[in-house]
């Protein structure tokens, strides 16, 4: 068996691969805020609650309605979204104009909220939720036990990942997205109507949140915390990559995943630290965050 | 002596607060409880409201003896310093008699101090360190329900009898998993057994347990030792069902509650051995308790450590009723020895004894976690495996180093 650092190299390899794996949930949860930062100018506090929404959405559609995890895998995130739209509608729009304090707290404190709302309902031990048939079981890769689910896991993030960032970055719909956050009124001067492009930005991110957490079901339990225990770390990426940039927060997250995943070979103790640490790193050196834009 | 303006404001303040405590001692005397624990973290199911529910069924079921009864709580988000400014609080202002459950290690021996400064009683029902009865012991003090000793004891005895020697520990990085895998890698070691390696992850905040399980998995150790609680345990045992280590290795959960199980499910829990001192389906009294606590938490029922907050307040009460209450209100360290002295007994436990340095030698029962197929109805989930008595199952008096202990 060959070393590296003194670890088994097949060790370190498994271990690189479960950094992946961390990374996309924090891809993904990343990238959602990005697109609304970038986009809303707002800190969206709030979105841990929503990915925590998110499975509890799947587990409810699967424990009252009899619907399994693939459909939820589009329903959730569509019920979600369209509760995210109502917030956005009725109380986020209304912070616009004021400091990004404002919405930060305010987001916090929904986020507060729906955690209580569902700490009330449900208790904080969790509920079950399997693993769907076709992807139980586990792979041997020769250097580790991969479990299916936790690859599928990998690759609905980069497909989600990717296609988001298309979205925005190719396609007509993501120009005029980015031409209203550079300058709304002449925008809205071409006939395009950007108050309901904003509310759609926001549901599309929180929908992403959602995504995630239906993901995130059947590994964690499902439980109010399971976001609080996220958004920290992610909120992290989303400055590491620099604040609204699509492409810097897939990056970012997987990278930081990996870079985890490696402390907990390490030094497992300072696992919850290390990201924070690149943190201090980053913005020390380029205070705009890896892939930020000068000012 | 020049007296400054600080003294005269202090002086000012004290005299004015004496009065009201007169005030408030007239009448009827009131026995005020406070049950300080988690209720918003993850481990809000295992203490949580539903011990302030099983203390106020004790409380009603005492009825009335000369003295009122309150009940207060608060949520101590696992933060010890929060935790104590919370204690002080409550003795200092709002006249608490005695303080109860106190789950999270780091928490419960936080405040230990205070409760002695202030000559108080304190009945530990969810905390595991052992360490409360033994190097940081108090004469204000009891600990009621089960402490990381008995859990070694009990669940890492029977994983060693069974052919478990080797093992590898996954540990939550605070007081209480510390204390749990030096008590379980004594026994171990003990036993001829050898520990492989472990990993202490960060506490409260750790998700994903996948690392720690891949490195357990190639350390070649055959049990994997959880030295966590509550959500974390949950999650560890979800993953490793995952990574399956379930195949590979003997998974011990040195600490689970039935309120875990449940959050679990059965497919994923089923075979697990865990100590618990009360299940609700042990006997006839266990079952009639649950039956009378049971409507007032339907979806959580009670664990050990919420028995325990009845069976505590009960005998505390009783107590109370024996020597007076306003004795009982003047000193803690006189009503907690009256406590140890007066036989307890009482529907969850039956009948215990409570040791010198505190401890409540309660019996510990050895439970494997049913079968789908085996449960016959809601929470039906353990089948009893063993039972260590009380005075079997705690660490031996001499062993603790308490120091009001004379040896």
């Amino acid at each position: 068996m060959f070393m590296i650092f003194g670890i088994p190299g097949p060790l370190l390899f498994g271990q690189l691969l479960l950094g992946l794996i961390n990374g996309a949930f924090y891809a993904m949860l990343s990238l959602g805020l990005a697109v609304i930062f970038g986009m809303l100018n707002i800190i969206n506090f709030a979105h841990g609650a929503l990915f925590m929404m998110g499975a509890f959405v799947s587990w409810m559609l699967l424990n009252y309605a009899g619907i399994g995890y693939f459909p939820s895998l589009i329903l959730a995130p569509l019920i979600v979204g369209i509760f995210g739209l109502l917030l956005e509608k009725t109380i986020i729009s209304r912070l616009y104009k004021l400091d990004h304090l404002y919405g930060l707290l305010l987001t916090f404190g929904l986020a507060l909220v729906i955690e209580g709302l569902f700490r009330n309902a449900y208790g904080s031990s969790g509920m079950p939720y399997r693993i769907p048939a076709v992807l139980q079981g586990a792979t041997n890769l020769g250097f580790m036990f991969m479990p299916n689910y936790r690859g599928w896991v990998v690759l609905a993030a980069l497909v989600v990942c990717l296609s988001t960032w298309a979205i925005i970055e190719k396609t007509s719909l993501g120009a005029t997205l980015r031409a209203a956050t550079e300058n709304a009124p002449m925008v809205q001067a071409f006939g395009v109507d950007v108050p309901r492009l904003i509310t759609l930005t926001y549901a599309g991110g929180v929908a992403l949140a959602a995504f995630a957490g239906v993901l995130a079901a059947p590994i964690y339990s499902v439980n109010p915390n399971m976001g609080t225990n996220f958004i920290n770390t992610v909120f992290a990426v989303v400055v590491i990559g620099g604040m609204g940039s699509i492409m810097g927060s897939i990056v970012t997250g997987f990278a930081l995943g990996v870079i985890e995943g490696l402390t907990k070979v390490f030094y497992p103790q300072a696992s919850a630290t290390v990201v924070f640490l690149v943190m201090v790193i980053v913005l020390l050196t380029r205070p705009r965050g890896l892939f930020g834009k000068a000012a | 002596m020049t007296i400054s303006r600080r003294t005269l404001l202090s002086a000012a303040a004290a005299s004015s607060a004496f009065p009201l405590v007169r005030a408030r001692a007239q009448g009827t005397p009131t026995i005020k409880i406070g049950v300080l624990n988690d209720q918003s973290g993850p481990y809000t199911n295992t203490g949580g409201v539903t011990s302030v529910i099983c203390t106020k069924q004790a409380v009603e079921e005492f009825g009335s003896k000369g003295f009122n009864v309150e009940v207060i709580s608060a949520d101590h988000q696992n933060k010890p310093d929060l935790a104590v400014s919370i204690v002080r609080q409550w003795f200092d202002r709002d006249g608490v008699d005695m303080l109860l459950d106190v789950p999270t290690s780091s928490v419960a021996l936080a405040v230990q101090g205070v409760v002695k400064e202030k000559n108080k009683v304190y009945l530990n029902s969810g905390a595991a360190s052992a360490a409360l009865t033994g190097e940081q012991c108090s004469p204000n003090f009891i600990h009621w329900t089960y402490d990381t000793y008995m859990l070694a004891k009990s669940t890492g005895g029977a994983m060693v009898k069974a052919g478990g020697k080797n093992w590898y520990f996954l540990t939550a990085d605070y007081a209480f998993g510390k204390q749990l895998q030096s008590d379980t890698s004594a026994l171990v070691n003990a036993a001829g057994g050898k520990v492989m390696g472990s990993s202490a992850y960060p506490f409260p905040g750790t998700t994903d347990f996948s690392s720690f399980l891949v490195q357990a998995q190639a350390s070649g150790a055959q049990v994997l030792g959880l030295c966590n609680a509550g959500g974390d345990t949950v999650n560890s045992i979800k993953q490793a069902n995952e990574f399956g280590l379930n195949q590979s290795m003997k998974i011990a959960a040195m600490l689970m509650f039935i309120t875990d199980v449940h959050a679990l499910g059965l497919d994923v829990a089923k075979g697990l051995n865990l100590t618990e001192s009360f299940y609700w389906d042990l006997n006839d009294r266990t079952r009639a308790w649950t039956n009378r606590v049971k409507p007032k938490t339907p979806n959580n029922w009670p664990n050990m450590i919420h028995a325990g907050c009845y069976s505590a307040t009960l005998h505390y009460l009783k107590t109370v009723a024996d020597m007076g209450a306003a004795e009982a209100k003047k000193d803690g360290v006189a009503t907690v020895n009256r406590m140890k002295a007066m036989p307890v007994e009482d529907d969850c436990f039956g009948k215990t004894k409570i040791r010198e340095d505190g401890r409540n030698l309660v019996p510990a029962y050895l439970f494997e976690v049913k079968k789908p197929s085996e449960s016959k109805g809601p929470w039906d989930y353990y089948k009893q495996v063993a039972m260590t008595p009380g005075d079997e199952a705690f660490r031996p008096l001499a062993d603790g180093h308490c120091y009001f202990i004379k040896s």
